[in-house]
């Protein structure tokens, strides 16, 4: 045990007096939270349609009132008058509007006809969530004409109503448990991967091979050190980003302690699969040549950013082996819910056993011999 | 017994043989030396006395275990520094020095006693607790020296200790190393590509080349054996055909070889071939360029076994030289 700690004890002082680590490791997942969190979390604004009145009539002047009104207060979008429907959709093609609303001929004529009258919305569909979100807008803003406005006496198909269990969730408190696996994750690519095998090429482990320690001792130092890393920057990383995110209490001790809870499991399982992939690695280009990689390929599928129902299948089945899939639900589930401890031991669990395999398997592959 | 036997060690990458059949004992208290050049396979030949590296045949014992067998008993025997500077530049003298006293299991008690005493003794003393990275590469090598004995080991294994080092660290390196052995009483196994080096420090020297073990004794007893008692370096205005077989028929010459236009004449009688050989150039019509007659050196020796100059290896092994990835030192 005592060799264990002496590489324990080599690690954290070296960490101790260049502290870039911690700083590389923080400031990436800060900037992507703050970037990121706001770039996709607030709802599309000041967007422009055109509005092509072909009818004249007073369905129409209805139309164009309640347009002009949620120009005037939601400012999703404001609305500009065009006599022709061929310039509007060429302004729309230019990109100097973002919609075309069409109210075509007879539109006042089928209202009260009750002929099933129509109204056109052109769209730039080479940008969906422009598109989309006019198309929810209009949809509703339609649904309400029939509603309220001149045919009151149309029944409601359907009526939906969303209720929210846990109040309004801005993107960037969804975003921030991944933030703070990503912090984890990437002190185990500079530690685990970069210096590892730096230290490997420049000779260090030669020297800690020919004194007694086992292959055991080393990879359990190297483990519990990078965990321990690992930990520190999970652990400032989420009152910082509570912060940031606007997570109330950052402080709040039972849950930074449950926290703790899945970071250390969290902070093991990245490190100890770091030193299984890097285990019979000497080139020190490898571990940076693989990081945007293997960042890609584990924080993305993993629901950090976009939650996983919405993947294909087998982009599902990277999130079902992926511990960021674990550590973020985690995570998510203590930052955003609150929660006891029973909606995080699944998660707990599987980061355990994924520790302890990738542990046995460096272990196995680890060769004492240079 | 003799502290390290090895028998016929072999090592192959492949199907290169790095290090060939390989044989020799050093006797308690030796300094036995490795001389050879650039991919001679010294450092193999030490990764597989040091258990780093297992032997693909043959065996080697160290102080009576088998340096696969028993490993671990010859872990913690032995002293080792590798031939690349491996003192970790983030921590100071101290710390490096702590982490492997604790890698070794030296009591607590005793660390702080036995490090403040071998960095005084290799002149580290008041660089304690200084970080590595604001030291010289020789007070380096001398921190790795310190560092290489802190578990108090009787067997002392040095891979280049002085490479890359300037004259006068070398020189300093050398005296703590002889110093060290006298008052530790250490067998120590060194390997080295400068010759003053093995000549100075040395009890016995095994040439090594191409993997093989061309020559072995002591310094003087090697340089006794070769032919010649001076060597007459000499290069001419011209050379007419024939030359290298004229000069070896002057009196008293053993050996001529020949490299660039230079001769190497070895002879039993430096003044006297040296008289000869003006008057065959005057014979054949042309000049003495250049001339230089010297005692013999181990560097004769060297051509003597291997047909070449040990300066003339291919440069250095860039096996480990990740330098262009740092900052320099
Ligand atoms: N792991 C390896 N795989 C393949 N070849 C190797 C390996 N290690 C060494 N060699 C080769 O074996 C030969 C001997 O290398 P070695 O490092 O033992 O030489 P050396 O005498 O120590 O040279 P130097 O003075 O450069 O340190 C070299 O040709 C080297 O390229
Ligand atoms: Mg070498």
């Amino acid at each position: 045990m005592q060799r264990v700690w002496a590489i324990i004890e080599r690690d954290l002082r070296k960490f101790q007096h260049s502290p870039f680590l911690m700083f590389a490791s923080l400031v990436l997942p800060l900037s992507q939270l703050v970037i990121l969190g706001y770039a996709f979390g607030g709802n599309l604004k000041h967007l422009k349609v055109g509005v092509v009145d072909q009818d004249g009539g007073m369905g129409a002047v209805k139309v164009r009132e309640m347009l002009q009104a949620v120009g005037a207060t939601a400012k999703t979008f404001s609305t500009v008058d065009y006599s022709n429907l061929g310039r509007a959709v060429s302004d729309l093609r230019n990109g100097r509007l973002n919609g075309v609303v069409d109210i075509p001929p007879h539109f006042t004529r089928d209202l009260l006809a009750r002929a099933d009258p129509r109204l056109g919305l052109v769209v730039d569909n080479t940008d969906n969530f422009t598109a989309s979100t006019l198309e929810g807008t209009l949809t509703s803003l339609v649904n309400d004409y029939y509603l309220n406005g001149i045919d009151a006496r149309r029944q409601p198909t359907l009526q939906l109503k969303t209720v929210e269990v846990y109040g309004y969730t801005p993107y960037i408190k969804f975003l921030f448990p991944g933030i703070i696996a990503l912090s984890i994750f990437i002190t185990a690519m500079i530690g685990g991967g970069i210096i590892f095998i730096d230290d490997k090429a420049r000779g260090l482990h030669e020297g800690y091979l020919v004194t007694p320690i086992t292959k055991t001792e080393l990879i359990l130092g190297f483990n519990l050190a990078g965990a321990f890393k690992g930990v520190l920057a999970g652990l400032v990383l989420t009152i910082f980003g509570s912060l940031i995110a606007g997570v109330p209490h950052p402080l709040d001790p039972m849950r930074t302690f449950k926290m703790l809870l899945v970071i250390c499991p969290a902070a093991t399982a990245f490190i100890s699969m770091m030193f299984l992939l890097m285990v019979r690695i000497s080139d020190p280009l490898v571990p940076r040549a693989i990081f945007g990689v293997l960042n890609t390929l584990l924080y993305f599928p993993s629901g950090a950013v976009y939650p996983v129902n919405a993947f294909p299948r087998w982009m599902r089945v990277i999130a079902t082996v992926d511990p960021f899939t674990y550590a973020v639900h985690g995570f998510r589930t203590l930052l955003l819910k609150n929660t006891g401890f029973g909606a995080i031991a699944g998660d707990v669990a599987f980061l355990v056993v994924f520790s302890v395999i990738m542990t046995a398997a460096a272990t196995a592959l680890f060769q004492r011999t240079v | 017994m003799d502290d390290i036997e090895v028998e016929k060690i072999t090592k192959r990458f492949g199907d290169f043989t790095a290090v060939d059949e390989i044989s020799f004992t050093v006797g308690h208290g030796e300094t036995f030396g490795l001389l050879g050049p650039n991919g001679a396979g010294k450092s193999t030949l030490i990764r597989m006395l040091t258990t780093l590296t297992p032997p693909t045949a043959g065996s080697a014992r160290v102080l009576g275990h088998d340096v696969v067998r028993e490993a671990g008993a010859v872990r913690k025997s032995i002293g080792v520094i590798p031939q690349v500077m491996t003192s970790d530049l983030d921590l100071t003298a101290e710390e490096n020095m702590t982490i492997f006293a604790r890698l070794y299991g030296v009591p607590k008690d005793r660390r702080k006693h036995v490090i403040r005493e071998l960095l005084a003794a290799v002149q580290l003393a008041d660089w304690l607790d200084k970080p590595v990275r604001t030291f010289s590469g020789g007070m380096r090598r001398r921190l790795e020296i310190a560092r290489g004995l802190v578990h108090e080991p009787k067997i002392f294994f040095l891979d280049e200790p002085t490479t890359g080092l300037d004259p006068v660290s070398r020189v300093a390196v050398w005296e703590m190393i002889e110093q060290l052995k006298r008052e530790r009483d250490l067998t120590v196994l060194i390997t080295t590509h400068y010759l003053e080096e093995a000549d100075k420090l040395c009890n016995r020297v095994a040439i090594v080349d191409h993997g093989k073990l061309v020559a072995l004794d002591s310094p003087l007893k090697l340089k006794a054996t070769i032919p010649g008692n001076n060597v007459l370096e000499v290069s001419f205005s011209r050379v007419p055909d024939g030359w290298s077989e004229t000069l070896r028929a002057l009196p008293e010459v053993s050996q001529v070889t020949a490299t660039d236009h230079v001769f190497r004449i070895a002879s039993n009688n430096g003044p006297r071939t040296t008289v000869e050989l003006f008057e065959a150039a005057r014979r054949a019509d042309i000049s003495v360029a250049s001339l230089s007659v010297q005692s013999t050196t181990l560097d004769d020796v060297f051509v003597h076994y291997t047909g070449r100059q040990l300066r003339d290896a291919p440069q250095e092994n860039l096996h480990y030289d990740m330098s262009f990835m740092y900052k320099p030192r």
